[in-house]
């Protein structure tokens, strides 16, 4: 099955923030209203238990250019190789055939390795379930043959769903006029990072400039772990087991018979 | 909008001015964004504040509040001194080549006729020369000193690129990108399109504001074309139906002048000889006489001939039988406004604060948040006997007699501060219906009418608006039932039959009356061309008239019509068979600029934009648009302005049209932090100013404050603040300041401060902002900050309304609240 895909367009998006409305709406996200903090951020410009999308609104100034003002849709990426899914000791993250990065919460028990082995810190932890939550690219009505919600409510087509296939021809005319067109940085964000992100982004600037990392990395110790812990787990229990009881056995009846008695003593 | 939503993505170049569209509208940069991508079109936007619009712009001028007649006027020098007008469309479709009168004229900042005691215009020089025949007198060759283009390019010799950013604050540079951009659109293949919204009407000069784009439009020849026009963006879900509707006080359903108690309105025939263009030098002593006169044609008269047809089909509609020839079908039935005075809300609250108002009934509105000067208006509700509030929430009108209504961040002796005992006013909350759980029709902001079914049921006891009016009208006739008085006849005549057969009302017998009815048959009137003076025709909204049709014995009634196919051949948006536009179906008004004079040949170099075009053979225009001229007159006949008395599109505004002046001229704010350099005069002469104690001088308030809405919240918020998700995106009222000023004044961002005006003090969070910048005016530095609009005591977010600021000072002629414009000081809380 081809991939499915969100593809969101920067030179669009007016920061309607109707996507964010449409979202909790959808998963019945409860508001949490804190006090204005100065920003139109209102979530710190991040996704949290409760909040599965945010637009994130950076503010600057150009010495040629002049002020400008960034947005930027930020959620799950759902990954083609989600670290959430490498590191999770539970199986709780799975792939589906059209690319959702799905997390279970039945699965979940709210260990967070996720949560700091996810390249964007996606993954949030909601302290009253004691679990983790995040944007499930509304596969629950993909899988029913509807939009996600915040592609369904998005007033300027600044956000899209279809073929990844499709909507990455489509990016890449999109690149191509806003390059001839003002936007000389202009650049495709998600066709390669991390080896290809279920989510595409049109942006008019580098990425940094949207708060995105330019060339996102998995951290090199889950590198290791998923390399080499995870795939030979099976066996590294007894290893690890025999390691104890020779340690025991070295430790504490070795170093006994020695006579070198130094724990405990209530002589 | 003289075009409509869908139009926009058929434009080349988009001036938004006044409005933040992204934000407010968001729906329209859907298809603005698409001639982006479709057409390479250019964005431009000026605003006091770089905002999400800004963000979406090609080009961003910033320009101090208030200042847009000095902006638009630079624009028409430039557009005239580079020749960037559309020659063969300014001379065939506008007023540019008719002399006006010697006796008009313009000095010192006055037009001619001015009467300082009144503050207000005679206005019978603002008028054209005439021949023999009584037609104006025209020039060609544009050359004449006294022809409307000259007196035009005289009058703005004085808004040169330099003088006028010294006014408006706006960097040269910009300027001159917008000027260039924008005056683009002056060449034949091209159209551009002025989107605006209140950012340009709340203001002294809002009217003259929108003359301007009108002239700037004419100019370059962009009305009446695709991706053209003077687009209105109409904020409220059915404003505009409610304008059409009349929910104005001078005029009547179908934008009918409404009648007064002057002699000049005394009797039907009198009416009809004040409200028809052309109509008052006329002989008739009947109706019949008048029929026989509008059969023949009388110049200088336009579509508005039909006034008689429209009136007396209204008075039908209103009072049924009781309605005939033999007592001027009920025209004494009709109550007459005051002529001398004003109904508007300004107005309405100054009487109600003296204590001239008895009752008040509230709905759709919540003055104790949206109204100007709102810490007076709240007081004046408490010197009501009763008010009505009809909401969905009990909202901080309904609630203003509660003990948090009256709390204010500090003392001020200048501030009422009641409490709930002293007042006395009862208060009666009706709980009603929101929009999807009633069904009706909505007009949209491009006079499209559509009809909405009913999505779920009322919460609890709460009502839609048609019952509870339905109730109203029905008890209050019972009432009066059995009277004999005439005096009560108006009521006791009064047709009120909108029940089905079970006793419930019938929305769709409302929407009978309004497009109109044969009083034989009950059938519906196919178009207000055949609407009659004569009482056989029944019609309560002229312009509606054609939206209900009878087709195969069956009644249609067009708004419900949901064809989504694009029936224009250019794929140019129209949708003709998606519910249906007023006036008839037509989709862009003055659709007969779209083609060249000649009606046969397109604009050069623009083929797919021609909406309409004449078929000699077929004698009548054809095309995928309703035309908007005599269907059957010839191109030499055809006018492109029917409305208008001589046809043509206006650069001159000739008598009534305008209260202050043929021409925009710059004025300044009531409250501004300059005097004006442009002429002698401060403010709009012909503004009335309620207060004059409450003007607050820059020497105390420097900064200048202006309003606004954010995409989170809607109006006074009583919806979206009661609404978590959306209080959770914009929680608090705050308050967005410049660096500079933050910097100057001490105040950090996320902390509170006190905005204060000569009306009142409110809190709010400060946002300070790289967007906000302040204003080089003739050399000296100004500041501006922007308060947002949607604050009250109620809902999940709250805060001070930012109306508690504003002042009770209006637009000349409509008297919108100068909302946009005044002068504050702040300081940290």
């Amino acid at each position: 099955m081809a991939n499915l895909t969100n593809l969101y367009d920067v030179s669009k998006c007016t920061a309607c923030r109707g996507c964010m409305v449409a979202c909790k709406d959808w998963n019945q996200l409860p508001a949490v209203i804190e006090p204005f903090k100065g920003n139109y951020d209102t979530h710190g410009g991040d996704t949290n238990g409760d909040t599965f999308t945010v637009v994130r609104f950076i503010e600057g100034e150009d010495p040629v250019d002049g002020v400008f003002w960034n947005f930027l849709k930020y959620q799950c990426m759902h990954c083609f190789y989600p670290a959430c899914m490498k590191v999770c000791p539970q199986g709780a993250y799975s792939k589906t055939e059209w690319g959702a990065t799905f997390h279970d919460p039945e699965k979940c028990i709210g260990c967070q390795y996720c949560t700091y082995a996810c390249p964007f810190m996606i993954p949030k932890y909601r302290k009253r379930e004691d679990k983790i939550s995040k944007c499930t690219l509304c596969v629950d009505r993909v899988e029913e043959g509807l939009t996600p919600a915040c592609a369904r409510t998005c007033p300027t087509g600044a956000l899209k769903f279809g073929d990844r296939e499709e909507l990455l021809a489509e990016a890449e005319e999109r690149v191509k006029f806003l390059q001839a067109n003002g936007f000389p940085r202009a650049t495709i964000y998600g066709r390669v990072e991390l080896g290809g992100l279920n989510k595409l982004y049109v942006l008019t600037d580098s990425p940094d400039k949207f708060g995105l990392p330019v060339d996102p990395k998995v951290p090199g110790q889950i590198s290791f772990w998923q390399n080499w812990v995870q795939p030979y787990f099976g066996w590294l229990i007894p290893v690890a087991l025999a390691g104890s009881a020779v340690s025991f056995v070295t430790t504490r009846i070795l170093a006994n018979k020695n006579g070198d008695h130094t724990e405990g003593g209530h002589e | 909008m003289t075009n409509h939503i869908v139009d926009l993505k058929n434009t080349d170049c988009a001036l938004i001015m006044g409005s933040n569209a992204a934000e407010n509208h968001p729906i329209s940069m859907r298809w603005l964004l698409r001639a982006r991508e479709q057409r390479n079109a250019k964005i431009i936007h000026v605003d006091p504040r770089y905002t999400r619009t800004s963000a979406r712009a090609d080009i961003y001028a910033p320009l101090r509040s208030g200042t847009d007649i000095a902006f638009l006027g630079g624009m028409i020098k430039y557009i005239i001194d580079n020749e960037k007008y559309h020659k063969d469309y300014v001379l065939a479709y506008t007023n540019a080549s008719f002399l006006v009168k010697d006796e008009y004229g313009f000095e010192d900042g006055l037009f001619s006729g001015y009467d300082p005691e009144k503050r207000s215009y005679d206005v019978s020089s603002w008028d054209y020369q005439y021949d023999e025949n009584g037609l104006p007198i025209k020039d060609p060759t544009l050359q004449h000193p006294r022809c409307v283009f000259q007196l035009l390019k005289q009058h703005y010799e004085r808004y040169d690129i330099d003088t006028v950013c010294q006014i408006t604050g706006t960097p040269k540079k910009k300027y001159l990108e917008v000027l260039e951009a924008f005056s683009a659109t002056g060449a034949p293949d091209k159209t551009g399109t002025i989107m605006y919204a209140m950012g340009i009407t709340q203001h002294t000069v809002g009217s003259q504001n929108v003359r301007a784009f009108a002239i700037v439009q004419l100019l370059l020849g962009n009305m009446g074309r695709p991706g053209g026009g003077v687009n209105a963006l109409r904020g409220e879900n059915n404003v505009q139906g409610a304008t059409d509707m009349a929910l104005l006080f001078h005029i009547i359903p179908g934008y009918i002048d409404s009648p007064t108690n002057g002699a000049d309105n005394k009797d039907l025939l009198a009416y009809i000889r004040k409200a028809t263009p052309g109509a008052a030098k006329l002989q008739f002593n009947s109706l019949e006489e008048f029929r026989q006169l509008v059969a023949a044609g009388f110049p200088n008269s336009g579509f508005k001939i039909n006034t008689s047809k429209w009136m007396v089909s209204l008075l039908k509609a209103w009072w049924g039988d009781a309605a005939n020839a033999e007592n001027d079908f009920a025209y004494h039935y009709m109550p007459k406004r005051d002529a001398n005075k004003n109904y508007s809300h300004i107005a309405l609250f100054e009487a109600m604060h003296r204590g001239e108002i008895d009752g008040l009934f509230v709905n759709g509105t919540n003055p104790v948040v949206g109204g100007p000067n709102a810490n007076k208006e709240q007081e004046a509700l408490s010197k009501l006997k009763w008010m009505v509030s009809i909401d969905l929430w009990l909202n901080e009108t309904a609630d203003f007699w509660t003990y948090p209504a009256w709390q204010r961040p500090v003392e001020n002796e200048n501030v009422p501060k009641l409490a709930a005992n002293d007042i006395q006013t009862e208060v009666f909350f009706l709980p009603a219906a929101a929009v999807y759980e009633k069904e009706g029709t909505a007009s949209q902001t491009g006079r499209w009418v559509q009809y909405r079914w009913q999505g779920a049921d009322p919460v609890g006891e709460s009502k839609a608006d048609l019952w509870i009016y339905n109730e109203l009208g029905k008890r209050i006739k019972s009432l009066y039932a059995g009277s004999s008085k005439p005096e009560d006849e108006p009521i006791t005549q009064l047709a009120w039959n909108y029940d089905d057969e079970h006793g419930h009302d019938d929305i769709m017998k409302v929407a009978a009356e309004l497009c109109g009815f044969n009083v034989a048959d009950g059938l519906p009137v196919e178009g207000f061309a055949n609407l009659k003076d004569d009482g056989s025709t029944a019609c309560g909204c002229w312009v509606y008239c054609g939206a209900m049709t009878y087709k195969d014995g069956k009644v249609i009634y067009k708004p419900q019509l949901r064809d989504n196919k694009d029936n224009s051949k250019e794929g140019l948006g129209l949708f003709s068979n998606w519910a249906w536009a007023w006036p008839v179906n037509r989709r862009i008004v003055y659709n007969r600029c779209s083609i060249s004079p000649d009606g046969v040949t397109p604009w050069p170099g623009d083929e797919k934009r021609v909406l309409i075009r004449w078929d000699e053979a077929a004698g009548s225009w054809v095309g995928d648009d309703v035309c908007d001229t005599g269907k059957t007159s010839p191109p030499e006949k055809a006018m492109p302005f029917i409305m208008r008395p001589e046809g043509m599109g206006c650069i001159f505004a000739t008598k009534t049209s305008m209260k202050d002046g043929p021409f925009p001229e710059h004025y300044e704010p009531w409250e501004s932090p300059t005097a004006n350099t442009m002429n002698k005069q401060n403010l709009n002469p012909a503004t009335k100013v309620w207060e004059p104690d409450k003007q607050g001088t820059p020497d105390k308030y420097p900064i200048i404050a202006t309003t606004y809405r954010v995409v989170e919240h809607w109006q006074t918020g009583a919806l979206t603040r009661n609404l978590p998700w959306l209080a959770e995106l914009m929680p608090d009222m705050m308050v967005e300041i410049s660096e500079e000023l933050a910097r100057e004044k001490g105040i950090k961002n996320g902390r509170k401060v006190i905005v204060s005006t000569t009306r009142g003090d409110i809190e709010a969070v400060a946002c300070v902002t790289k967007r906000f910048k302040p204003f080089n005016i003739h050399g000296k530095q100004i500041h501006e900050i922007g308060l947002l609009w949607h604050y009250g005591f109620k809902g999940f977010a709250t805060g001070d309304p930012a109306n508690r600021l504003t002042p009770h000072v209006g637009c000349a002629n409509t008297m919108i609240p100068e909302y946009k414009a005044f002068l504050c000081d702040v300081r940290r809380a």
